[in-house]
């Protein structure tokens, strides 16, 4: 176990390509960190650099404070699971456990009782002598992450590890990995383009975007004040609302509607407005409220997504399956949940992250 | 499911007598006396001299020095299918793992440069090889007539084109579980290969065994003779009132085709094997 240090770690490909730009992440020793964002954002080149795989062109990541930069991925004491498990087919499961193992001369007995631990804990033991082939795709991502697990090694490195199962697989192998990367105490990093994987899986989320880190944060953190409109729209399904508004002192001007931010307002002029869907809800009688003209709707069956246009300008509301659907809503939202967020660079303007969610949060953990 | 015609069984019937009928009239005609087979010609018949024709064959010291025996054929020939199939397999092997796995600087010209000699039979360098063996007193040798032939662009090229079908990951997670080039190939590689390797088999084997041209440039020493050789040599005993051991001729042929034909019968079996029970 130990702490892992990313410091302005750069990847420039031949033709002076830069995959990721001097990105800097502190990894504390037990920590499980997410890596995410859109294909292409950089986050696998970085995780391969951390493993080894992939040579870092600027920058230094240290590993338990030793830098690792010119070191064999064998000797990085890092484990590393793939997206497509990566077992090797001629081999046992007991064999694919044991491969690591063997190539550092470890004793026989040592490797065996390391196996049958493995096993155990994720529940392969009537599988050890089956081979890859025989095995269900669940079921080769657990031997994946017990060939990981035997090697107790100072971190964890998941690339992608659940994208290759259906969904429901997905969901319980999510919260196996959870629980075992608790259980194990051992420091993680995880890479992944599905952001309910990421929020779900955090201690602290890391949103990559070009190569660039644009937030790094605890899950709600990132949820509740996104750094930018591409986090915004990044975390959270259905995606925020980003909506173009103008400030004129304390009155915001949205479409054809005016919402009064009762001292709230950060700046003013032309600004990014942001409105989480869920925040959204039918006005009751006399209040005042914006006139959406509903478009479509898209039931979930929990909830109803509601896709409507507010003047020239599309947005979406989550509403209750009881809710009434009339062509023309009026919709509320409450001002301290409104985002802002500067039109040009589409950084945030001003904090209004909700405290107590935050606290509620560090609690379960 | 598609039920099977009788039409069907008519063309399979037709493609399997086609395949086999001169084989098996050449088998039956072996069984008959020289003399006979000279007077009746190919029969269908069996001619009750199976044991003493192929006994003669296998075991009688013929030749113009008398000492060659059909079971000295035999065996070089089979010294010299195995060796080029073996030969081949290791060598192709490894230069496709040295232009896959080791992007070392022109490795995609080189490739291209074995590839080519694709395009190149064996005939073409036929004199130039037999100068260099002459050169280092390799005629007459078993070397001289195995290793001149070993490298094969068709091996590179296959074992090429199966490598690259291996996932990277496979070669990342072994280089995290602590392989190094060498475990990798043979812990990883090889046993992975082995349906290609039971293909190239086949191919290799009854290429080498079918050699004809090369074995006679490069060896004068009959105790070298080759079964393919033995053939044409029985048929030159055309002097003046001798009739040509017909019969001994078939013999060898038909003795000629059994190794290649038990090679491909067995390897098929693990070739389909291979082929059926991995993915990925």
């Amino acid at each position: 176990m130990a702490a892992i240090e990313i410091n302005q770690v750069s990847k420039i490909y031949t033709g002076d390509v830069h995959a990721v730009k001097s990105v800097s992440i502190d990894i504390k020793d037990g920590e499980f960190v997410v890596l995410v964002g859109p294909s292409g954002c950089g986050k696998s080149t970085l995780l391969r650099m951390v493993a080894g795989l992939e040579e870092i062109s600027k920058g230094d990541v240290k590993i338990g404070n030793r830098v690792v930069n010119k070191i064999d991925p064998a000797e990085r004491d890092i484990a590393m699971v793939f997206q497509n498990y990566a077992l090797y087919p001629h081999m046992s499961v007991y064999e694919n456990l044991a491969y690591g193992l063997r190539n550092r001369k470890t004793p026989k007995a040592e490797i065996d009782a390391r196996v049958a631990e493995a096993a155990r804990m994720l529940q392969l033991e009537a599988y050890l002598e089956r081979k890859p082939r025989a095995l269900s795709g669940g079921q080769r991502q657990r031997v994946a992450m017990g060939r990981a697990i035997v090697r107790k090694p100072a971190a964890f490195l998941f690339d992608e590890p659940l994208s290759n199962l259906d969904a429901k697989l997905r969901v319980s192998m999510r919260g196996e990995i959870k629980r075992l990367q608790r259980r194990l105490g051992t420091t993680s990093i995880y890479v992944t383009h599905d952001q309910l994987e990421a929020m779900t899986l955090a201690d602290r989320l890391v949103v990559l975007n070009g190569g660039e880190i644009e937030q790094i944060g605890a899950p709600l953190e990132v949820y509740h004040t996104p750094a930018s409109t591409f986090v915004a729209s990044f975390i959270g399904s259905p995606a925020m609302n980003l909506l173009k508004g103008e400030l004129h002192g304390d009155k915001l001007a949205l479409g054809p509607s005016m919402i009064d931010l009762a001292g709230l307002a950060p700046t003013s002029g032309p600004v990014t407005v942001g409105i989480r869907a869920e925040d959204l809800r039918l006005a009751g009688p006399g209040e005042h409220a914006m006139t959406v003209a509903a478009d479509y709707v898209e039931e979930v069956g929990s909830q109803r997504l509601v896709h409507g246009n507010l003047g020239d300008q599309s947005l979406t509301a989550v509403l209750s399956p009881e809710a009434e659907l009339k062509s023309e809503l009026r919709l509320v939202v409450a001002t301290e949940k409104l985002h802002f967020f500067n039109q040009e660079s589409g950084k945030r303007i001003g904090d209004t992250v909700s405290p107590q969610v935050v606290q509620v949060k560090t609690e379960i953990a | 499911m598609y039920r099977l015609k009788i039409t069907d069984h008519i063309i399979l019937l037709l493609g399997v007598f086609v395949m086999m009928a001169p084989v098996v009239v050449a088998f039956f005609t072996s069984t008959h006396e020289a003399a006979e087979i000279h007077r009746n010609g190919l029969t269908l018949r069996w001619g009750n001299h199976f044991v003493e024709t192929y006994n003669a064959v296998l075991n009688r010291e013929g030749g113009f020095t008398g000492q060659v025996t059909g079971m000295r054929m035999l065996m070089n020939s089979l010294i010299l299918g195995i060796g080029f199939a073996v030969g081949k397999i290791v060598l192709s092997m490894l230069a496709a793992y040295a232009i896959v796995y080791f992007r070392f600087r022109l490795g995609t010209l080189f490739f291209w440069m074995i590839f080519t000699t694709l395009l190149l039979p064996l005939e073409v360098r036929i004199l130039p090889s037999y100068e260099v063996m002459h050169q280092l007193h390799l005629i007459n040798t078993y070397t001289g007539l195995i290793v001149p032939l070993l490298a094969s662009a068709t091996g590179t090229f296959f074992f090429r084109q199966f490598f690259k079908s291996i996932p990277d990951e496979l070669l990342e997670a072994a280089r995290i579980d602590g392989a190094g080039p060498i475990k990798f190939f043979f812990d990883v590689i090889v046993p992975l290969s082995k349906t290609m390797v039971a293909a190239i088999f086949i191919i290799m084997f009854v290429y080498g065994w079918n050699q004809y041209l090369w074995p006679m440039l490069m060896t004068n020493d009959e105790s070298f003779y080759t079964l393919v050789r033995g053939i044409k040599q029985i048929l030159l005993v055309w002097l003046g009132a001798q009739i040509p051991d017909y019969n001994e001729a078939f013999a060898i042929a038909i003795l000629a085709m059994l190794p290649p034909v038990i090679i491909v019968v067995v390897f098929q079996r693990w070739f389909i094997k291979g082929l059926t029970e991995s993915d990925k």
